[in-house]
């Protein structure tokens, strides 16, 4: 079948028996092929962990995210020696959101460890999470020896079966010699084309055997094909297109933001005064505060966005894969726009809105390409003022009495306006998460990390875990989380202060699962069926007794003083922030409706 | 307190005149405009090693494309394996298919097939055998050879296109059909066209950037 033999030292193939690989071991076939990669590096690898360890050192890691275990322990006495930092964190399924958050800060793929079994089934929320928003993350899997594979060992799960689904590749390593290259590809696979995460399940005798072959570079296999420039025919009609556009909208998702577009796309629609509409994981890729931004578009996008995306007649929509989220019902979304699409994945092209003009490439080189292309700027001014118009129309502003609960648009503004612009936001997902969207003005790419996709509650905290290793010391994390997911992985505080990482976690705190009390009211007459905690630990005193600085608020009084001492502590806060329970969320399109016709109040749902 | 937001209420709201439809194509709203489904072959060459069969199946069932047949096996180069899939989907669909396809990293290369392509099934037919000289008529009628007696059963192995098959169980029915096993399509594209070659991954890119435009014909089958 396969070059890929399995090469089982029965030997060590006893899960107890990990203290030393004998020197009896069957002597490697492959030394003829060493003699190349030796030379450069000063220690050579002497088993299959130590070269995966330099494979990943060779790729240029710093950090890797993991929990111990079993089957994983030959990798970790590998990296024992080694210069990469590894975090400890308290349950696998944060290791793979911290090393999610860390590729999506970085732009480099984030690096999760975990054993088998539990340890890898642990992982698979966080990598499906990173699948959907297309993140670059390598997970490394303890597995069961080889020979015990197939045998409902302990601890064994077919990990390269449960993930299939969820990752862009994956591999079952079967090879000392091969196992550091396995590592490389992966590296290289996470990260090029449309990012996304990979695994290698890591038996342990081929990471406790023998081996003095050192991994090649990174490099993708030679089945795999990405095209960065888009078909020059198609960009010259796309260009005509937009120059001719009475309507214009660019769409900017978050393929612009992977792809290092941001810059080029802001050109490009300064230079032809187009609006801009953002999708969820688009957001930073424009500034908000510009004047032709629409911000968010979708189901809780600003209702000045969802005319414009409604009304438009040319879209020109970049590194977005038309979510159902973003386009409410696919028959009332951009109904009258041609679309020019432009996406590194041909998959997504015509996948669920037809692209008029398909270009397939690299964000930003089709950009520069287009951006070549177009000679003169399409006659919009009416369109703009329309834009502008529908942005006052549909203004953003609520109601924040006095004498009410704090309401949390006010909590989410205050926390904006105490820390800098390059500041780093990560949510859970739900209510929260939407008033974070709407109520923060992003101005910079990769300083909005979130769980888009998958919409995976718990996301937050982890996530501020690894952003904080990738951002810059100056560079302020706040994580703006909700009751419900912040008890989901709320453990990781505990990471968070053994590593005294300067995170602050807001918890926006109205003791339910509010997007499903918000649908209950909406949908279910009401009917609060399992949404309604009724109760909620003092998350303040929580955070104390992890060791992070506690505080909370009742009062708009307390608002702006807490959130100043929160954000100045040098080290992990949680500020417990008791906001209005009933507060809701709009505008608002119900589940397959028409964007056009968002609800601004419950009664027009 | 007031709850919600302040703006013109959605009734107020100008509305676009345009319309899609499900595949999310731009159609006149006074037309119900869908594609019907066709079936169509499918041919990809893969690498051959362990989990490459189920990364195919697996993604079939988890995009809830409708596939009729699936069959694997070995090519003139021991490293790779041919795949051919029949497929029942709609236009969009089938491009759909064989973009995901090209995605999965094992997969060299895809192609839908010409309609002319030759097209093989294989089928063993195990009647009762009351009445031997017919069943052997009937074989002998399709083209099938007996490949197993005994007083009771006779086992037939006939090969040909699909409409060719179903045509001579329908025909063995008249015996009593105690079994059946078939493996499923199998073709090669015709002459020097190639079927799903390395070669053509300069025509895959290419039809990366191209809609597909597939006439709406029915792709007949041949004998």
């Amino acid at each position: 079948m396969s070059e890929r033999a399995a090469k089982v030292t029965p030997t060590e193939a006893d899960e107890q028996d990990d203290d030393q690989i004998t020197d009896s071991a069957a002597p490697d076939a492959a030394t003829d092929d060493t003699e190349s990669a030796t030379a450069t590096t000063p220690t050579p690898v002497t088993n299959g962990a130590q070269s995966v360890v330099r494979a990943l050192e060779n790729a240029g890691v710093e950090y890797a995210f993991g929990v111990q275990g079993g089957a994983i322990m030959p990798v970790y006495d590998a990296l024992y020696d080694s210069e990469i930092y590894h975090v400890t964190m308290a349950h696998e399924q944060a290791a793979a959101h911290a090393a999610d958050a860390y590729g999506i800060v970085s732009g480099e793929p984030g690096i999760c460890l975990a054993t088998s079994g539990p340890g890898a089934t642990n992982l698979v929320t966080g990598i499906a999470d990173a699948d959907m928003d297309s993140d670059p993350l390598v997970a490394l899997t303890g597995q069961v020896p080889t020979e015990f594979v197939g045998n409902d060992a302990f601890q064994e799960t077919d990990t390269t079966g449960v993930t299939k689904p969820v990752t862009k590749d994956n591999t079952f390593a079967s090879d000392s010699d091969r196992v550091g290259t396995d590592v490389s590809e992966a590296f290289a696979l996470a990260r090029e084309g449309r990012p996304g995460p990979t695994l290698v399940d890591l038996p342990k005798d081929v990471t406790n055997g023998e081996t003095e072959t050192e991994p090649d570079e990174p490099k993708t296999p030679d089945t795999y094909h990405v095209q960065e420039r888009a078909d020059a025919e198609i960009v010259a009609a796309a260009a005509e297109r937009l120059e001719n556009a009475a309507r214009p909208v660019m769409l900017l998702g978050g393929g612009v933001i992977k792809g290092e577009a941001s810059e080029a796309c802001r050109e490009f629609a300064i230079e032809h005064e187009i609006p801009v509409v953002t999708t969820m994981p688009g957001i930073g890729a424009f500034p908000e505060d510009h004047e032709l931004s629409m911000e968010m578009a979708g189901m809780h996008g600003t209702g000045f966005a969802n005319m414009a995306i409604t009304h438009c007649d040319t879209m020109l929509a970049i590194g977005t894969r038309f979510d159902d989220r973003l386009t409410g019902g696919i028959e009332t979304f951009a109904p009258d726009a041609e679309i020019i699409h432009i996406d590194i994945d041909p998959a997504e092209i015509s996948k669920n809105i037809y692209a008029d003009y398909p270009l397939v490439g690299d964000a930003e080189t089709v950009v520069d390409q287009l951006s070549a292309a177009v000679e003169t700027s399409p006659e919009a001014k009416k369109w703009r003022a329309q834009c502008q118009q529908w942005k006052s129309d549909y203004s953003m502003a609520y109601d924040a009495p006095e004498d009410e609960p704090v309401q949390p648009e006010f909590v989410v503004e205050a926390l904006d306006e105490a820390t800098a612009d390059d500041t780093i936001v990560t949510t859970g997902v739900g209510q929260h998460q939407m008033w974070a969207c709407q109520y923060w003005t992003y101005t910079e790419p990769r300083t909005w990390v979130s769980s888009h996709g998958l919409g995976t509650m718990g996301y937050g905290l982890p996530a501020a875990i690894g952003a904080r290793l990738a951002a810059d010391d100056d560079q302020d994390v706040v994580c703006i989380d909700g009751d419900g997911s912040f008890l989901m992985t709320l453990q990781e505080l505990s990471v968070a202060v053994r590593e005294n990482l300067d995170i602050t976690v807001a918890v926006l705190n109205n003791e339910y699962i509010g997007m499903v009390r918000q649908w209950q009211d909406a949908f279910f007459e009401g009917r609060h069926s399992a949404s309604d905690y009724h109760w909620m630990p003092e998350f303040d005193k929580l955070a104390e007794a992890f060791g992070a600085a506690g505080f909370r608020i009742d009062d708009y009084d307390d608002v702006a003083e807490t959130i100043e001492a929160a954000i100045d502590y040098d080290g992990p806060s949680v500020i417990d922030v008791h906001i209005d329970p009933e507060a809701n969320v709009y505008p608002m399109v119900p589940s397959g409706g028409d964007n056009g016709q968002f609800a601004l109040t419950e009664d027009q749902l | 307190m007031k709850r919600g937001l302040d703006g013109p209420a959605p009734e107020e709201r100008p509305t676009p005149a345009g319309r899609r439809n499900k595949q999310g194509i731009r159609i006149d709203p006074e037309v119900e405009a869908t594609h019907d489904p066709r079936r169509t072959v499918i041919s990809a060459l893969v690498k051959h090693e362990p989990g490459v069969l189920s990364d195919v199946s697996g993604l079939f069932s988890r995009r809830q494309f409708n596939i009729e047949s699936l069959t694997v096996g070995p090519t003139e180069d021991e490293e790779r394996a041919r795949i051919t899939v029949v497929v029942e989907e709609p236009d969009p669909g089938i491009d759909q298919i064989k973009k995901q396809l090209r995605k999965l990293v094992p997969v060299i290369s895809v192609r839908e097939l010409e309609p002319d392509a030759m097209r093989r099934e294989l089928a063993l037919v195990k009647v009762s055998a009351d009445r031997p000289d017919q069943v052997a008529a009937v074989a002998e009628m399709y083209g099938g050879k007996t490949v197993d007696s005994c007083p009771e059963t006779a086992t037939i192995e006939i090969t040909g296109a699909r409409q060719k098959i179903e045509a001579a169980v329908e025909t063995f029915s008249q015996f009593g059909i105690r079994e059946i096993s078939r493996t499923g399509l199998t073709a090669l594209a015709r002459g020097t066209d190639e079927t799903a070659a390395p070669s053509s991954a300069g025509v895959a890119a290419d039809e990366m950037n191209r809609q597909d435009e597939h006439p709406h014909t029915q792709t007949a089958d041949d004998d």
